[in-house]
């Protein structure tokens, strides 16, 4: 392991659906950091954190983890990332304490209760799933994050459905994940506060529609 | 991945209708032979092997459609493939759990069906065994095409037309082994035949079971 093990993205270049969603796109995240992706609907916010979980290959570009490109070793970089998506993967017919149970067993850790706890669902813990409210399924998807350590955390629009106090419980998840050393990289349309985090406008790498009209991209 | 088999078979406990779906289609299909073709036990007998060969793929094939596609649509495959586990671990997962729920109670009610069908009571242990070999093989061939068929729009009807072809070469030799065994010859290259499929199958289908499964998440 290199010392400074940064998380990076160079040049990347992502095509979706035969359109070019963003180009020429870098970014570098230190330990501790917090990256927040802001952009309209459609600029690729979830692309990109799907590219940085493995699930999608960029066109062009890599991205890489201390130097080592993702698709070298993409069992040691699922091995140390929790991501967040659009669906709370909510069983019906299990209650909210078998299905952490189960995510994080897959990752040979048990800290359930306290997981639990950290997201204010230890009171509903024996509640199938099929009676949950979106918000609880997604606090309880969130409780996944607590539950397995994990050294780099993809959100995507986690803040989706949650009330006030559950975006502040997330705030201070994220706050202590930091402290440890921990890596975030969420994409909101909310203000979540991440104090020193930076901010990557995918806006600004969007295509430009014509290339030869002088017009460069706003950046 | 334990953890994994383990969950899947917990999940069809509380659910329960999709396994009990299948074993029921299997029982019905059987006993409808003796209606539509009558009770003679020269050629209840002789159809027999056939019969319950094809009662078994087409219950495996029903069952074949939710195999992944529960996992896909709640978002709990996308977390599978991320997690710490390979894909082809899941894959492996999935179709034992598939197989635990589907094949082996067809194994215990496959004897029960072929006295009905008046097969001798001497071949019911080479029924079982031929049964044993080809009920995996139809889970691991009938996977590959649920992952292939995954996201796609009409998957229930997608899936048969894909996995059918693929199922012949194992109806043959099963019911090649049966009949064998029926008319006193040894059935033994056949089943050996049908043991070589199966491990050809368990090395290859994880393989293409994960390249569709993470195809389906580009």
């Amino acid at each position: 392991m290199t010392s400074p093990q940064l998380f990076t993205g160079q040049d990347l270049l992502c095509l979706r659906g035969g359109r070019l969603v963003f180009q020429d796109l870098d970014f570098q995240l230190a330990a501790g950091g917090c990256l927040t992706l802001v952009g309209p609907n459609g600029s690729g916010k979830s692309t990109l954190l799907r590219l940085m979980a493995g699930l999608l290959k960029p066109l062009r570009g890599t991205i890489a983890w201390g130097g080592v490109a993702l698709g070298q070793d993409p069992e040691a970089h699922r091995a140390r990332l929790h991501y967040v998506g659009h669906l709370d993967a909510v069983k019906a017919s299990f209650t909210c304490r078998e299905i952490l149970a189960f995510w994080a067993g897959l990752r040979g850790a048990g800290g359930v209760d306290a997981a639990l706890a950290a997201f204010a669902i230890d009171t509903i813990a024996d509640v199938p799933g099929r009676f949950l409210s979106a918000g609880q399924r997604r606090r309880l998807s969130l409780a996944r994050l607590a539950a397995a350590p994990a050294p780099l955390w993809l959100l995507d629009e986690p803040t989706v459905g949650l009330d006030r106090a559950s975006v502040a419980l997330l705030e201070g998840a994220i706050a202590r994940h930091r402290a440890g050393g921990g890596r975030v990289v969420l994409s909101t349309h909310i203000d979540l506060a991440t104090p020193g985090g930076e901010v990557l406008d995918l806006a600004a790498f969007a295509p430009v529609e014509d290339d030869q009209d002088g017009a460069e991209d706003a950046a | 991945m334990l953890r994994l088999i383990l969950r899947d078979l917990r999940l069809v406990l509380r659910q329960g209708s999709d396994a009990t779906a299948a074993l029921m289609f299997f029982v019905l299909c059987v006993v409808l032979f003796p209606f539509g073709v009558g009770p003679e036990p020269n050629i209840l007998t002789r159809i027999a092997p056939g019969v319950l060969l094809i009662a078994a793929l087409l219950a495996a094939l029903l069952s074949m459609e939710r195999l992944f596609q529960g996992d896909f649509e709640d978002g709990s495959l996308e977390l599978l493939l991320l997690s710490p586990l390979p894909a082809e671990g899941v894959a492996i997962a999935k179709v034992a759990a598939h197989w635990l729920v589907t094949g082996v109670p067809l194994l215990i009610v496959a004897p029960l069906l072929a006295l009905l069908l008046r097969m001798p009571a001497d071949q019911l242990g080479l029924l079982v065994g031929t049964l044993a070999l080809a009920t995996p093989l139809l889970s691991l061939i009938g996977a590959v095409g649920a992952a292939l068929t995954l996201g796609a729009r009409r998957s229930g009807v997608l899936l048969p037309l894909l996995v059918l072809p693929l199922y012949i070469p194992v109806l043959i030799f099963a019911a090649a082994g049966l009949d064998a065994g029926l008319s006193g010859l040894s059935p033994r290259p056949h089943l050996l035949l049908l043991g070589g499929m199966l491990c050809g199958a368990l090395v290859l289908a994880p393989l293409a079971i994960a390249a569709a499964l993470r195809a389906a998440h580009e």
